[in-house]
């Protein structure tokens, strides 16, 4: 890995810190009035406080935490549809470890495989694929989750299954797209909002103009960053570098990885495979236009939603269920909120009993502070 | 040889020859216990001295697969037990061996534990000396699980405990961290990723007496196995009552096993280890304890970590290479390789 070393050099960090630091004197932001930079991803959120980025920065700026953790996002409704897939008899649900402790109503996943659900965490839909094979006389379900960047493996293991006659193979898909979510923050009057970090690895798949409107349309810098820290130090110094000039572009700091238009392979699958539902769910945000993906007819047979006919497949329309009580999860996935300010954080809401699931993800805004103590001090323990 | 199958068969759980062939000839010709009743009747001069103490400990194995880079279920029953003497500094003598059987597991396979075991209890210089064998129906079990219970002699005047350790004292490890937790998950074959690490799967009963003898005020001991390095420590701190401060430049990793954790998003110290054990000492003795370790192979790469401070009691916090902090914790249940 002397790939991520280099950017991991403290020497390269110092002089970027102090980069910023001068930018924001000269701009003039502070502790009271500071710059409100968002980085999108949850992947980022956890770089900035496993390398202490939010403290080591100039008071002057002020990061606000993004709706770009996949299983932060998914309505507790989803995860309980998940549960109701996975105690049919019949069903193999496979699914990334990630979302595995993040509570429904009833019980989370691993809840559900304690209580004999035949759960299993895989690391790839391909795994899954195999387990289908191996298995002809079950069900199985995978649990297609996350942005752009799983969505290409999710459509090939379909292709693949479609190839294969793979009958017993459907995927439970809440597949959605992060330009959309991003619309509807800005859209709304009580966000501020001077500045993105865009998620490198999402770009990896879409390029970089899904994020032209942010720029054209809303006068906001973006800058799509990659995951180490003098990446997103670099990235901060770019948007802070627009913001001085007076410009507003989309900025590609993680150019080693990213393509200007993308993965033309993936987005090819995704084309196939995919296309928009009219409205997704999310959590804290509400139902937001053409934010999710559904399967195609052409591969409706691996569409788990109307194989089973749950979710948005059923028959009489999904249930809409409120979160937990207390849990102020959209609040802090939307930016309103910091963790440290929502009265469960610490108290009715641990990794051990999480509440919502920023908690246990491990992309939640709520798990990077509870993990790299940002707020320890404060929560009772 | 009377024992026929390939495989093991209910028939040698039954109490009656096949079963009686079965730990005759698999585990009691290996690993040939001073007797054949029902217990091991033991005796060492150790015991003898006024103020020794006898040290008991017991510990289940299972592990999938049982047979990986750098060890097995066997060999790992062995180090595990010896290891949990050799912390409370103990000297290791003898260790009682069960094994749990499923149907239909290789007999080929059991030969190979037996042979395994018996060749790290002769390195780690004790004696199988009594065991136990199960069979149980296939399907309610997972190939072999092993349960190996020590028992070792703890020089008077000795006390190793947590509550020893004091603000200013050394934190150091025998070598580079995750190499066991990195070995079984490639091993398992899910991630189609090919390394070339190995278990760092290690009796350390040499070594700890070589440490002891190198340190008599030695503070105290742990070995980093599940959980990892976070947890060890986190549990030391939290008796002790000291906060803990690593510094993340100097912890010693293999660049494969940062990959590994880098691809899945795990964090190598959390990673389970066999054969690494933590220490605090007074920091005079630093020099003399890295020295100590040094002169066995399995602490050539024993490295200071970090230190004991009076800040943040019960807290284990690191210093990352930019001068920020951040806290490590205890982990709250496996670790979930992550989505993206």
């Amino acid at each position: 890995m002397k790939y991520a070393s280099e950017f991991r050099d403290p020497k390269a960090a110092r002089a970027l810190l102090a980069e910023i630091a001068a930018t924001c004197d000269r701009i003039g932001a502070t502790r009271d009035k500071p710059v409100h930079i968002m980085e999108i991803c949850g992947g980022h959120t956890h770089a900035i406080f496993r390398y202490g980025l939010d403290r080591l920065t100039h008071p002057g700026i002020e990061f606000i935490h993004g709706p770009g953790c996949p299983v932060c996002v998914l309505p507790m409704a989803r995860v309980d549809e998940c549960v109701e897939l996975a105690e049919r008899p019949e069903v193999i649900f496979c699914t990334f470890g990630d979302a595995m402790r993040v509570p429904g109503h009833r019980k989370s996943l691993l809840q559900a495989k304690a209580a004999g659900a035949d759960i299993r965490m895989v690391y790839s839909p391909l795994d899954a694929l195999e387990i289908a094979r191996r298995n002809p006389a079950r069900e199985v379900v995978f649990f297609g989750l996350g942005f752009e960047t799983t969505t290409p493996s999710t459509a090939l293991s379909i292709q693949a299954a479609a190839r294969e006659g793979l009958g017993n193979f459907s995927v439970f898909c809440n597949h959605i797209t992060v330009p959309e979510p991003i619309k509807a923050l800005l859209d709304d009057p009580d966000m501020v909002l001077d500045g993105f970090v865009g998620p490198g690895h999402v770009s990896m798949v879409i390029g970089t103009h899904p994020y032209d409107f942010i720029a054209r349309d809303y006068g906001k810098p973006i800058v799509v960053a990659g995951f180490e820290p003098t990446d997103l130090l670099q990235s901060v110094l770019m948007v802070l570098r627009q913001i001085e000039a007076g410009r507003a572009e989309v900025e590609n700091q993680y150019a080693r990885v990213v393509p200007e238009h993308g993965n033309p392979v993936s987005l090819a699958a995704i084309a196939d495979v995919y296309e928009r539902r009219p409205s997704f769910e999310w959590r804290g945000l509400g139902e937001i236009d053409a934010s999710g993906l559904r399967i195609r007819d052409a591969y409706r047979a691996f569409d788990a939603e109307a194989k089973f006919g749950i979710g948005y497949g059923a028959a009489q329309g999904r249930t809409v269920v409120p979160e937990a009580e207390g849990c102020a999860c959209g609040a802090v996935m939307t930016g309103r909120m910091k963790p440290t300010a929502c009265p469960q954080f610490g108290k009715g809401c641990t990794p051990d009993m999480p509440l919502g699931a920023l908690m246990v993800s491990s992309e939640g805004a709520c798990a990077a502070y509870w993990q790299y103590g940002g707020a320890r001090g404060v929560a009772a323990r | 040889m009377a024992l026929r199958e390939d495989r093991v068969t209910m028939a040698h759980g039954g109490g009656g020859k096949a079963m009686r062939d079965l730990i005759a000839e698999v585990f009691a010709a290996v690993f040939q216990p001073p007797g054949m009743e029902d217990q091991a009747r033991l005796m060492t001069e150790a015991l003898q001295v006024p103020g020794a103490r006898l040290a008991l400990t017991t510990d289940s194995f299972v592990v999938a697969p049982m047979e990986f880079p750098g060890g097995d279920i066997g060999k790992i029953a062995v180090c595990g037990t010896v290891n949990d003497l050799a912390v409370g500094g103990a000297r290791p003598l003898w260790l009682a061996a069960a094994f749990i059987i499923e149907e239909g597991t290789e007999i080929a396979l059991l030969r190979r534990i037996a042979a395994s075991m018996q060749r790290e209890a002769e390195a780690a210089g004790v004696r199988i000396v009594t065991g136990d064998t199960k069979v149980v129906e296939r399907g309610k079990g997972d190939g072999v699980f092993v349960t190996t219970t020590g028992v070792g002699v703890i020089a008077p005047g000795l006390d190793l405990r947590a509550e020893a350790i004091r603000p200013g004292d050394v934190a150091i490890v025998n070598g580079v961290l995750g190499d066991h937790g990195a070995t079984i998950l490639a091993a398992r074959g899910d991630m189609a990723l090919s390394t070339a690490i190995e278990s760092d799967c290690a009796a350390l009963g040499h070594l700890m007496q070589g440490v002891l003898a190198a340190c008599p005020d030695l503070r105290a001991a742990r070995d980093a196995t599940r959980g990892g390095l976070a947890s060890a420590l986190n549990e030391l701190a939290a008796a002790a009552g000291v906060g803990v401060v690593l510094e993340e430049d100097v912890l010693p990793l293999r660049a494969e096993v940062r990959g590994v954790c880098e691809i899945l998003g795990l964090d190598p110290l959390y990673l389970a280890n066999e054969g690494r054990l933590v220490v605090f000492v007074p920091e005079a003795a630093a020099e003399a304890v890295l020295a100590a370790m040094r002169a066995h192979p399995e602490g050539a790469g024993a490295c200071v970590i970090g230190r004991a401070v009076a800040d943040h009691p019960g807290m284990v916090v690191m210093r990352t290479p930019f001068g920020g902090t951040r806290i490590v914790d205890m982990l709250v249940g496996e670790q979930l390789p992550r989505i993206c």
